[in-house]
């Protein structure tokens, strides 16, 4: 049985994982990129958010503002993961072990299980609702554990810069 | 340019600041953070201007992202000066960091001209002024702009590489 240290260890030696971690340029490229995609993520996320819990002007309907932001917003978020991805695999080790790390991807599980129980619970009800109508509490509630929780994975994210060696 | 980061540097609040190091990882959270309301306020007036967006009908809204855009521009502002104060010289003379700020002047002419595009009669009715193809193309300008502006933010490795 692999031990996770191990599993870590193999994923840095890999040909990707070197190749990003032995040259100049290609970790501060996929970082950019990373931190921009992520940054955008944030943006387009606390619009729902602000929305939901009541501070955007309501006018239209919550449906259409999510059709407007989820499309793009998951686009851009894949772009993170996947550049995200490999900037893990050029250090993993390290990564692997680092609090702020490890507290961002417990954070990104709170507002994915806060996003997975809007979606079930709340969204099918308030979707299609009159326009005007102020938003029940729980869609309240939702919105604002996926403000603070976004706001606590950018927080995570930029820390782990700080607790690197 | 190297005189002017000197004298920062040698600013009495300049050096308090320096010895306050916890502060900066929360400034730097701040503007990440203004940096992410302004590109997606700037996305959603433009889904409104390419004529892509559901939410149309709301012109209230579009007026929000709009003053979303200049009150995250003052948070942005306020902590990247603070920042600038921190390590003067670093970022001052870092041509990476002059461009991004030269790009950023743009992408601010750029979003003053969107606005006047979206504050224009027609947009009332929905539809894009006179010359809809020319409101898309500075739509998509501003946009570009604003998401260099924030590459550049993380460019230094450019520098870096460039001056090897």
């Amino acid at each position: 049985m692999l031990s996770l240290k191990e599993l870590m260890g193999w994923i840095e030696s890999t040909d990707v994982a070197m190749l990003i971690s032995q040259s100049r340029g290609w970790f501060p490229a996929l970082e950019m990129i990373h931190v921009t995609a992520t940054t955008f993520v944030f943006g387009m996320i606390t619009i729902v958010d602000l929305r939901l819990i009541g501070v955007l002007p309501r006018g239209s309907a919550v449906s259409d503002l999510y059709r407007d932001v989820i499309p793009l917003t998951w686009a851009a978020f894949m772009v993170a993961a996947i550049t995200g991805g490999f900037l893990f695999m050029s250090q993993a080790v390290a990564y692997s072990t680092n609090f702020a790390f490890r507290m961002k991807f417990a954070m990104l599980a709170l507002v994915a299980l806060n996003m997975l129980a809007f979606r079930r619970f709340v969204y099918p009800g308030i979707a299609k609702g009159d326009h005007d109508a102020p938003l029940p509490f729980a869609a309240r509630l939702a919105g604002a554990i996926s403000l603070a929780g976004w706001i606590a994975v950018v927080s995570c994210a930029r820390w782990i810069a700080y607790l690197m060696i | 340019m190297v005189e002017l980061a000197s004298w920062l540097a040698s600013l009495p609040f300049s050096q308090a600041l320096r010895k306050l190091n916890w502060l900066v990882p929360w400034l730097q959270i701040i503007h990440i953070l203004a940096n992410g309301l302004i590109l997606a306020a700037v996305v959603m007036i433009d889904m409104r201007i390419w004529g892509i967006s559901r939410s149309q009908s709301s012109i209230a809204m579009a007026r929000r992202f709009q003053s979303w855009i200049w009150a995250a521009l003052a948070v942005l502002t306020a902590s990247g000066i603070l920042l600038i104060l921190y390590a003067p010289r670093r970022l001052l003379t870092d041509p990476t960091f002059q461009a991004k700020m030269v790009v950023m002047g743009i992408a601010i002419a750029a979003t003053v001209a969107l606005q006047l595009v979206l504050s224009g009669p027609e947009m009332s009715q929905g539809q894009p002024g006179r010359r809809p193809q020319l409101a898309g193309m500075l739509a998509t300008l501003t946009l570009a702009l604003w998401v260099g502006v924030t590459l550049a933010g993380r460019g230094r490795w450019l520098t870096l590489m460039i001056m090897r």
